[in-house]
């Protein structure tokens, strides 16, 4: 059921893929990459506070899996989460004001980096508890196969929330009941600080989903082409309604767990080494350039043009203000403000 | 153009560090992510990464100082091509004034220079409105509605019935809620009636269906989630604060949770100590729950009814030993209690004893033992923990002067902690005697038949406290 990776994934793929798609690619990632540069130079400069994990080294997950969803699919994640956003089509403005605390965040400056959400772009968070967006995920999907529908919820977390109980009752239930969900593990390699290797003896993790009949596959994470067409398989399996599919992303990030981890669980060479041989942007760039796709100004003009996004939002959410006082006490409860619970529910 | 690089914070709780070591000199080309120096802070050595790409042009403050403080310029970077001397020597526009984040510390001034104003006290608490003092007394059904003797069981029944008729999003999960006809029998003839895609028995796992319940109630259904008992929900207790209580306020109002996690809770006979717990204080701390324990059968349907068409998630606290319990409900099409919204089940005049669920039976029986006695006794049930009928517990008290709170819960933190709190902020004037919390005794629940007994509240024990307070 389960597969080893096919090492010949990425050229395979990359036969049959579009100029217009790899710019899309190039572009989302390299946005990623320059917002998240960006969040960590304010974080510097103490504009954003408390936690903030920045996404860098991990751009191909998101940005490839989000080339095979379509309108209507949800997505949840953990805290590491300013990538989901920004892949899903949230403004970049909105989710820096929201890093910086202020009234023109998704969550009006109440949620903060760990904390962030997009009905109309059906982002269902942002979620600070490790692994506590498994069952929510798997919730949501359960939501559209009452309805009715055959949307798909991707549901990412990492290794480390793999050694979660609650994943494993989330699994149980998702085969049992076939719900519409692709488990995304982000294996990035360390949990915080703790390796695999230090943490479990079980390290293939997208195996675990056989114990309970779930087909999963490992998957070459810093390729974007191979993660798009792992991504195609598992999104046809759940909306042919054969229930759930793990993906186990082989990823890696090149920032520390959050801002304020000196890292000293694995070599500078190490990290060096993946930014040096695998980096998901730079491949992109090189099948651009090789294949005469784009010209090095072409790429230079949209580096340009991201830089400028990116420069865009930082302004933004250093001028956007506070949330007036009054917000302390306001979306404690539903009923306090018109809100819009069941708005999509079309059984 | 030159660009200055700042010392930066590398914690969140970090204002100076030592610039211990450059791992780059003047005249060296960086591209973003390569490391410029290494950073000692309060925690640990970090190393500082370069954002932008460039020539370093200057560096400004030596290796080895110490107590350099956050955003003070460290280097210079400048352009290729451009000269090192167009660097800025030092002083930076930016850099003089610390850039704390706002709202801490200095920086909790706001533009105008004045300390930010209180936030608006008028809400004290989302669901504290002392601003209306005059309790809602009105009947919770209109005289001359024909009533039946039904039992708590089938009027929780004829609840969820009920609004599973009126709302297809409405559905049932939980262990054994289905074929097995429910624990304790509440759902039994639910799955014939709607069938397993609205009545789902899970596996016993609750930590993972009340993550796959919130995040249903996430995605536009109105889940009812049974625990088997409010012991087990303990497992399951990340994803009713974490998830469901808080991701309305997190979300700044986006995204709604609209759930009942309901079940017995409290003591029911000789189950020892894990079995045997009345949770109402821990879920009634929680800013983003609706709380309810009901007392009456006609409670437990009409607030049960309320639980399921409420936009937030409502710990709905029921008991076993009421489950059998029969009291008049009213026949009604569509009866519902709204919530906060207390019950006067007794008038009197000496003393008012505040109760809900079980804690009424003993509260009850008190006031009828003190009645014999000469001591007329006003029992309020709460009926609702989140939100508390504040106006209602004033206007008694200002009649009686004198109560005491009753509950199956253990002493510390409990709900009659609050309640004296309160009145004493607030009605202190009107008070003639301390008052005094009847709660569970503070050890765990003991197997033993005469243990239990002892540990249990008992009408006893409130008819003392009565006396204490009345000073009779």
């Amino acid at each position: 059921m389960a597969r080893k990776p096919t090492e010949t994934a990425a050229p395979a793929a990359s036969a049959n893929v579009s100029r217009d798609e790899l710019l899309k690619y190039y572009r989302d990632m390299l946005l990623i990459r320059r917002f998240e540069e960006k969040a960590g130079q304010l974080y510097g400069m103490g504009l954003i506070g408390g936690f903030c994990h920045l996404y860098i080294g991990q751009e191909a997950v998101v940005v490839g899996l989000e080339a095979t969803a379509r309108d209507g699919d949800k997505r949840i994640t953990s805290y590491r989460d300013h990538g989901h956003m920004l892949a899903c089509g949230m403004e970049a403005r909105g989710v820096m004001a929201e890093l910086t605390g202020r009234i023109g965040g998704y969550s009006k400056g109440k949620g903060g980096s760990m904390h962030m959400f997009s009905r109309e772009k059906h982002f269902y968070g942002g979620h600070g508890i490790v692994g506590a967006q498994v069952p929510l995920g798997a919730g949501l999907a359960f939501a559209d196969k009452y309805k009715g529908n055959d949307n798909v919820t991707f549901t990412y977390f990492g290794d480390g929330a793999s050694n979660q109980g609650q994943v494993y009752e989330t699994y149980n239930m998702a085969e049992l009941w076939a719900l519409p969900v692709v488990f995304v593990i982000e294996n990035n390699q360390y949990a915080m600080g703790t390796s695999m290797k230090r943490s479990t003896r079980s390290t293939t993790l997208y195996g675990r989903g056989e114990a309970f009949g779930i087909p999963g596959e490992q998957v070459d994470g810093m390729d974007v082409l191979a993660v798009k067409a792992a991504g195609e398989k598992a999104v046809a399996h759940c909306r042919a309604g054969n229930g759930p599919y793990i993906l186990e992303m082989m990823t890696y990030r090149y920032r520390g767990h959050s801002m304020s981890d000196p890292a000293k669980y694995r070599t500078r060479e190490e990290v060096q080494k993946m930014r040096d041989e695998r980096d998901p942007i730079e491949s992109v760039r090189n099948l651009l350039l090789t294949g005469k796709h784009a010209s090095e100004d072409d790429l230079k003009s949209i580096d340009k043009e991201i830089k400028d996004i990116v420069n865009d939002s930082a302004d933004f959410a250093r001028e956007s203000p506070e949330p007036p006082l009054d917000e302390l006490w306001t979306d404690i409860y539903a009923d306090d403000a018109p809100q819009k619970t069941a708005e999509d529910v079309n059984v | 153009m030159a660009t200055e690089i700042l010392m930066p914070a590398l914690s969140p709780t970090m204002e100076e560090g030592t610039l211990a070591k450059w791992l780059v000199k003047e005249g060296d080309t960086v591209k973003s992510g390569d490391i410029l120096a290494e950073i000692e802070t309060d925690k640990a050595t970090m190393e500082f990464e370069a954002v932008d790409e460039g020539t370093v042009g200057r560096l400004l403050v030596s290796e080895g100082t110490q107590g350099v403080k956050v955003n003070t310029p460290i280097a210079v970077l400048v352009a290729d091509g451009e000269s090192a001397d167009a660097a800025p020597q030092g002083s930076a526009p930016q850099a003089a004034e610390p850039l704390a984040q706002p709202g801490q510390g200095e920086a909790s001034k706001d533009e105008t220079g004045e300390a930010p104003e209180r936030a608006p006290a008028a809400a004290k608490s989302a669901v504290e409105q002392v601003s209306t003092p005059e309790p809602d007394e009105s009947p919770d059904w209109p005289e001359g509605t024909t009533v039946r003797q039904m039992t708590v069981r089938e009027a929780l029944r004829e609840a969820m019935a009920e609004e599973m008729e009126r709302d297809e999003t409405v559905f049932l999960m939980g262990e054994e809620v289905g074929e097995y006809q429910g624990a304790y029998k509440i759902s039994q003839g639910l799955l014939d009636r709607f069938g397993p895609r609205r009545v789902v028995d899970t596996p016993i796992s609750e930590m993972g269906f009340a993550g796959i319940g919130t995040g249903a109630a996430f995605g536009g259904l109105r889940p009812i989630v049974e625990f088997m008992t409010f012991n087990f929900a303990m497992q399951g207790m990340d994803h009713i604060i974490n998830s469901a209580a808080k991701t309305l306020y997190m979300s700044g109002g986006q995204m709604g949770c609209p759930i009942v996690f309901r079940g017995p809770n409290g003591a029911a006979a000789r189950v020892a100590a894990q079995h045997s717990q009345d949770y109402a204080a821990w879920y009634a701390a929680i800013p983003g729950l609706k709380v309810v324990q009901p007392y009456t059968a006609a409670d437990a349907k009409g607030l049960l009814k309320t639980a399921i068409r409420d936009p937030n998630p409502v710990i709905f606290l029921e008991n076993e030993i009421l489950y059998g319990r029969s009291f008049d409900v009213p026949q009604m099409d569509d009866f519902t209690i709204p919530f906060g919204k207390a019950r006067v089940a007794r008038k009197g005049r000496d003393v008012t004893i505040i109760s809900f669920g079980i804690g009424m039976a003993h509260a009850l029986e008190a006031a009828e033992k003190l009645a014999g006695d000469g001591i007329d006794a006003e029992v309020l049930d709460l009926r609702t923990l989140r939100p508390i009928d504040y106006p209602a517990i004033l206007k008694s008290v200002q009649k009686t002067n004198r109560v005491v709170t009753v509950e199956e819960g253990f002493p510390v933190g409990s709900i009659g902690n609050h309640l004296s709190a309160w009145i004493m902020e607030n009605a202190f004037d009107w008070l003639d005697a301390p008052v005094i919390n009847c709660t569970g005794k503070d050890v765990p629940m003991p197997y033993a038949a005469n243990l239990e007994r002892l540990a249990l509240i008992t009408a006893d024990e409130v008819v003392e406290a009565v006396r204490k307070v009345t000073y009779r």
